[in-house]
């Protein structure tokens, strides 16, 4: 676990190194949060603090970048991630509705989680499953064509899982 | 040559210079365009949408603070469509802003306020949704209620730009945007260094000072107790303006008639503790020129700059002067010597000092400034407070017979007015130092290369044949420029003031609000007040710390000599390196 902590830390760093230098090395900070949210599955203030010096940008200035955008997430992820697709063709195919009724059944908003800390909701661009549009991916696992009443049988079936362990 | 172009307002033709907005064409013709996020010290934000006027031949109405001119130009400022316009754009920030004017700080004070009735809104016709935040009571010194702002920028601008802090950032979006420190954490944990300039130039009150009128008034009616207060050298040069005067008129005497009749016992002069901080001052640059110390010496008085320096330069730490702020050597010798002479347990003396600045709130609560255990400042009341307080109790103040300052503590020099303006510490500390160290009188004392508002300047004088650099800032970015220049290269001057306020303690945060016509933080206006200073320390006989009297009475009783181990006990500290780290702004604009 320790080793594990260590290299995530030097992925960033590196990251962070290969872009601060270039020109208007400022813009990227976006891609180093969504980098750092890759790695650690939320943005905790400590590792904001560490871009914040990497990077020399005021934290307070990370802070309105990272709350501005609703696929940041500020808090520790659940332990199921529950991510709706809201790119074009999930969009037009019903997304809208999915998270709908995701946040009807969870009773959170994107960014958060669930009182039992077992489900977390964020928002996802498109994830390279159009073609079964729209999509919810739990942890790594897609679900395609959903409905908002099929998105909610597939919730249940998580927390049966978790039940039985 | 400046190319001009002929632009019409409202019909009527005008020769303009090419290179403005339409809002500083319009300024230069007489028609005052409404306004809200704009201010001329700052980037332009373009938010508010309040200073919209039409021009012919555009499909929409144009935000004037951001749109450059072009020859030809025909603009409208006040149809009656535009006039409607503004107005709904007005209404809709009353939709969400609390119905509390009568209940709040800034009633009377308020651009909010003011807008709207210029803007001629006599009832509310919706009720949108209003914020509801906890206000941030954390800080010593700034409090912040996110319900009362309207989200124009300028604190975020102010705090990032001319201050170079950052402590603020916009967080959220849309209707749940809201101002705040990093990670929303408590502003008393954050970089804020306490300077109060988000205070200065906020339109409504979303960010006012810590108040301790209440606490003041407590005191003042405790019979128990001996009131001490202490004056500093800007409050009198800008309290008039709290009460309708123009900037500029020294209202000297007159604050220490009101301050007696409000109730204090003794009403001290912190021109004189800053004439102490001279000599303490002068004699510690000349040890360390003499004695190979560090240099270049920074200056130590401005309590912004202080924490400033601890977050964000710890590295120089050695660089700065171990010398108290005189609010706080006053209050030591208040609380040590002057106890004794009127022999009253330091316990039962009240020393509160009347400041220009928020940040003395923080720094008379900090522990290394304890005098036998004892806080020396009980209570810091700004400027502004000061002013409610006169009012409140009913004080005429404006025809109020001036009177002097109680002794032993209210005599100054010209050295210890000029204090309260950007370059005057510099000055005042190089006529003592010049005549410690060479024994001649240094006969042009009007050091004029480092006066002015520029936000760093630059200056040397020659003593006994050796060169002493010394530079200047003014406000905390200029701060940060100058000392990147000090980073790279440590020979280059010997010897820095620094003051944290654009201006210096005149353009402090605890500062009366602008006058109804006026802009937060106005160049003439702060010109008026250093004069007020100018002009006060040219009348007075001595101008030279060293030469006070009553200075050199102290130093014979009780003090012994400048760097004495008394002096060093009470009128010295040290400071440590404060978390959180601060991070320069890229966006500084120099002054
Ligand atoms: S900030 Fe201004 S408009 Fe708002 S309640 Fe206070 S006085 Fe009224
Ligand atoms: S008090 Fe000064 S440092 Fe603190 S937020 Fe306001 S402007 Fe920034
Ligand atoms: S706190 Fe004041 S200055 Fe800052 S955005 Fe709100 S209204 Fe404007
Ligand atoms: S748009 Fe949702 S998977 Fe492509
Ligand atoms: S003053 Fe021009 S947009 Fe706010």
């Amino acid at each position: 676990m320790e080793v594990v902590e260590k290299d995530k830390k030097q992925e960033l760093k590196e990251f962070i190194d290969s872009v601060k230098n270039k020109e208007h090395g400022d813009s990227y900070l976006i891609a180093v949060l969504h980098k750092a949210q890759g790695l650690y599955g939320y943005l905790s203030r400590e590792v904001m603090d560490t871009i914040a010096q990497e990077m020399q940008i005021p934290t307070a200035h990370i802070w309105g970048v990272a709350t501005f955008y609703h696929y940041f997430n500020l808090t520790p992820p659940g332990k199921h991630v529950v991510s709706v697709c809201l790119g074009t063709a999930c969009y037009v195919k019903g997304a809208p509705q999915i998270l709908e009724a995701i946040r009807n059944e969870l009773k959170i908003d994107f960014g958060q989680i669930t009182e039992d800390k077992m489900f977390s909701l964020q928002i996802a661009r498109c994830l390279g499953a159009c073609g079964v549009a729209p999509v919810v991916m739990i942890d790594d696992k897609i679900h395609g064509e959903m409905t908002p009443q099929k998105v909610v049988d597939v919730i249940n079936q998580y927390r049966k899982a978790e039940k039985k362990q | 040559m400046d190319e001009k172009v002929t632009i019409t307002i409202n019909g009527k033709p005008y020769r303009v210079d090419l290179d403005q907005t339409i809002m500083e064409a319009a300024d230069s013709c007489g028609y005052h365009i409404p306004r809200l996020c704009y201010h001329p010290k700052l980037s332009i934000e373009g938010a508010c949408r309040v200073c919209i006027v039409e021009v012919e031949g555009m499909k929409n109405y144009i935000a004037s603070c951001a749109y450059p001119l072009f020859d030809g130009m025909k603009i409208h400022t006040n149809t009656k469509e535009i006039r409607q316009a503004r107005r709904d754009i007005v209404e809709l920030l009353l939709d969400n802003h609390p119905e509390d004017c009568h209940v709040c700080e800034r009633d009377g004070n308020c651009e909010l306020q003011r807008l709207a009735y210029a803007m001629g809104i006599r009832h509310r016709h919706f009720a949108g949704e209003r914020k509801h935040y906890h206000k941030d009571l954390s800080s010593t010194s700034v409090i912040r209620d996110p319900d009362k702002c309207i989200l124009c920028g300028r604190c975020v601008r102010m705090c990032t730009e001319i201050q170079g802090v950052n402590a603020l950032g916009q967080a959220n979006r849309g209707f749940n945007t809201v101002v705040m420190p990093a990670y929303d954490m408590p502003f008393a944990e954050s970089v804020c260094t306490t300077c109060g300039q988000c205070i200065n130039v906020c339109p409504t009150a979303s960010f006012v000072e810590k108040n301790h009128t209440q606490e003041l008034f407590a005191k003042l009616n405790d019979d128990s107790l001996v009131k001490v207060a202490q004056i500093a050298p800007s409050v009198r040069a800008a309290i008039g303006e709290g009460f309708g005067l123009p900037p500029g008129k020294n209202m000297e005497g007159q604050t220490v008639a009101a301050l007696r009749k409000l109730g204090f016992n003794y009403v001290f002069d912190t021109q004189f503790s800053a004439d102490l901080t001279i000599l303490e001052e002068a004699s510690e640059f000349l040890e360390r020129v003499q004695e190979k110390g560090k240099l270049p010496m920074i200056t130590s008085c401005s309590s912004a700059w202080m924490k400033y320096m601890e977050q964000f330069y710890p590295d120089l730490i050695e660089n700065i002067s171990t010398c108290k702020s005189p609010m706080s050597m006053g209050s030591a010798i208040i609380k040590t010597h002057f106890a004794e002479q009127i022999k009253v347990d330091p316990k039962n003396i009240v020393s509160v000092a009347i400041m220009c600045c928020t940040a003395k709130k923080y720094e008379a609560r900090r522990p290394e400034l304890m005098v036998n255990g004892m806080q020396a400042t009980d209570i810091v009341a700004v400027t502004r407070e000061i002013v409610w307080m006169i009012k409140s109790a009913g004080i005429d103040f404006l025809n109020i017979k001036p009177e002097e300052f109680d002794s032993p503590m209210g005599m100054s020099s010209g050295a210890g007015t000029i204090f309260g303006v950007t370059g005057g510490v510099m000055e005042a500390a190089l006529r003592t130092a010049y005549e410690l160290y060479t024994g001649e009188t240094l006969v042009d004392i009007e050091l004029s290369s480092i006066r002015g508002f520029d936000g760093i300047k630059v200056g040397s004088i020659t003593m006994d044949g050796k060169e002493i650099r010394v530079a200047v800032a003014n406000g905390l970015g200029n701060a940060h420029n100058l000392l990147e220049i000090v980073r790279k290269d440590p020979e280059r001057y010997h010897f820095i003031e620094i003051m944290g306020c654009p201006g210096g303690c005149i353009g402090g945060g605890g500062q009366p609000y602008a006058a109804a016509n006026s802009i937060p933080l106005d160049t003439g206006c702060l010109k008026a007040r250093a004069e007020a200073l100018y002009s006060n320390d040219r009348k007075k006989t001595i101008r030279r710390s060293h030469d006070n009297p009553e200075i050199q009475r102290l130093y014979k009783e009780f003090l012994g000599r400048p760097l004495s181990k008394k002096s060093h006990e009470l009128l010295h500290t040290h400071y440590k390196p404060h978390e959180p780290r601060g991070i320069a702004s890229r966006k500084i604009r120099a002054i």
